[in-house]
């Protein structure tokens, strides 16, 4: 099971006065149950990259492949595929039409085919997930509060099961909070459920956190491929891009060339504490209290 | 008296059945009280649903007040006459850049508001120059705000604000939507008109690191203000923001759990010179 992309190129407005390269000769390959990072400043093709992993946008020229099917093949089911590789836009909330929250829940799989008790079994399963409670469903999704709108969102696309879940900064606009607990919530479908998770964020301390393998767009060009702590040791580059590497990151290189001997790779908050710990009883011993729980 | 003050303020949704009646009332904003000085910074924070834009908007009297009373510029918001003078005496930006841009060049789009003032031709071209100076955006004036990133964007709507020559700039959300750079231009457009023109700033922000530009900070939840003080007063108190379902600064935050694992380092670290300062001296 896997999406692959070959020598992927996508024109808008080809031959026009106003062609511009989204997307240019994109090579990749995303194997089953991994959790990937997508950045890129606004711009950089990364909503057109992702819009071709589930065949809402046909590349202008090179193939791609979905389980080592070309999904523009003449007969491929292309509806198929997308309830397997679902996406969640970037305001989820736009998505939501429904009367109650179940039946906004319960409108994809019903397209599936289920029947109504299957669907509103799978609907409340993903309501579960991403934590929305049974008081809420039967209320309006529109009398929800910014953060529970986007649960019901992202329920909606996990109750048609997919296989593939691809989501364009599902946070923005949340409180650190509902940020840490809907990312949480997704981090454990992850796990449990063995899904690939796709994550296109703006939130660099976020992309630290979660993703195992990050890749980075630029002018429609994809320019890093690689794990975050090797994509953001470049971070000189990164800025060079519109981007930027975690905070962590830059408080352990000024840390590193203040002279403390710290791992400048760390980018979480616990990776950058005890690497400074490390340093600090090595280095300035003196800094660390007797009795404080420092191990 | 402070530019903005607010005086037992409270603030009511009601929803209405289909006789139109009232059928419910929500307390969205409650007895809060504020006195916000000329060319302060102020910054406000709370979760989703807290209350914050909802107190923005009453500072621009987009919403009256339901209970208390709100005054820009001595102006009480509840009194019709004054709305138009306080909308130009307190600019809002939003979060979203394409809902608040309607020009179809930037120079337009920044004139429209002193033009709907009805200030004098020349006057508006005077002060669209000085706008788009002011925020950075002059090399960009005769283009279609369509072909901006989403900084320059909220950078437009913030020139549009400025040509009105308001006394306060309120911001609800303005970097929710950027990548990381949009972001940094947007503060630094603000920042500057904070600095240089003395203009008061109401940011409200998910983004803690917003917050350490700001000389004061409002946390708000369930529709009261939970807490004030300088960014290091607040930020030092990491648990409690916690539990108002806030964050602090990852330096911060890092300097916390050091302390918690027994390093001399003080609380309330808000930058990563200080964090240097405190571990390499």
């Amino acid at each position: 099971m896997s999406i692959e992309l070959k020598n992927v190129t996508y024109t808008y407005s080809q031959g026009t006065a106003y062609e511009s390269h989204a997307l240019k000769d994109i090579n990749l390959v995303i194997p089953d149950g991994q959790f990937i990072g997508v950045i890129g400043h606004t711009g950089s093709g990364k909503s057109t990259l992702i819009q071709h992993f589930n065949a809402l946008i046909q590349p202008t020229s090179g193939q791609i492949f979905y389980n080592g099917e070309n999904v523009w093949a003449e007969n491929y089911n292309r509806r198929a595929l997308r309830s397997e590789v679902g996406l969640v836009f970037q305001y989820p909330e736009h998505q939501l039409f429904e009367n109650t929250v179940l039946a906004d829940v319960c409108f994809g799989p019903m397209n599936q085919g289920l029947s109504k008790e299957q669907a509103e079994k799978e609907a409340k399963k993903a309501l579960a997930h991403v934590g929305v409670k049974e008081e809420n469903f039967t209320k309006s999704p529109f009398e929800l509060s910014g953060g529970q709108k986007k649960r019901v969102a992202i329920a909606g696309v996990l109750a048609m099961n997919p296989k593939i879940l691809i989501l364009d900064e599902p946070t923005a606009g949340l409180d650190p909070q509902g940020r840490d607990d809907i990312l949480d919530q997704i981090a454990a479908l992850h796990k449990m459920r063995g899904i690939t998770i796709i994550l296109v964020s703006h939130s660099m301390e976020d992309i630290a956190k979660y993703v195992e393998r990050l890749i980075v767009m630029n002018h429609g060009e994809m320019v890093f491929d690689d794990t975050p702590k090797n994509v953001f040791s470049h971070y000189k580059e990164l800025e060079g891009m519109g981007l930027a590497a975690p905070q962590i990151t830059y408080i352990m290189h000024a840390l590193s060339e203040n002279g403390l001997n710290v791992d400048t790779t760390a980018t979480t908050v616990e990776e950058a504490r005890d690497t400074i710990l490390e340093a600090l009883k090595k280095q300035k011993p003196s800094l660390l209290k007797k009795g404080g729980n420092a191990e | 008296m402070g530019i903005i003050k607010a005086f037992k303020l409270g603030f009511d949704y009601l929803k209405y059945d289909e006789d139109g009646n009232v059928e419910a009332t929500q307390r969205a904003v409650n007895d809060v009280n504020l006195d916000i000085e000329a060319g302060d910074f102020v910054a406000v924070l709370g979760h989703n649903g807290s209350g914050k834009s909802t107190l923005a908007k009453q500072m621009n009297a987009l919403l009256i007040p339901s209970e208390g009373t709100m005054w820009v510029d001595d102006m009480d918001t509840a009194k019709e006459p004054e709305l138009w003078k306080i909308r130009q005496r307190a600019g809002m930006v939003f979060q979203n850049p394409d809902n608040q841009i309607i020009g179809t060049v930037v120079e337009e789009d920044v004139g429209f508001g002193p033009e709907n003032m009805g200030v004098p031709t020349d006057e508006i071209w005077k002060r669209v120059d000085d706008s788009l100076k002011k925020t950075g955006m002059t090399a960009y004036r005769y283009q279609s705000p369509n072909k901006l990133s989403g900084g320059q964007k909220q950078r437009v709507a913030i020139a549009g604000v400025v040509a009105m020559r308001p006394s306060c700039i309120v911001l609800d959300e303005p970097t929710a939507m950027l990548d990381p750079n949009g972001r940094k231009e947007v503060l630094e457009a603000v920042s500057e008109l904070n600095k240089k023109e003395n203009v008061t700033v109401i940011l409200i922000t998910h983004y803690m690191e917003e917050v350490i530009h700001a000389n004061k900070v409002y946390v708000m939840d369930g529709g009261n203000v939970v807490m004030q003080g300088t960014p290091r007063e607040i930020f030092s108190q990491v648990e409690t923001l916690k539990k108002y379902r806030l964050d602090v600064p990852q330096v911060t935050l890092l300097a916390h759990e050091l302390h918690k694992a027994g390093v001399d380092i003080p609380e309330g670290i808000l930058t990563k010179e200080e964090l240097v300062g405190a571990l390499c001296r």
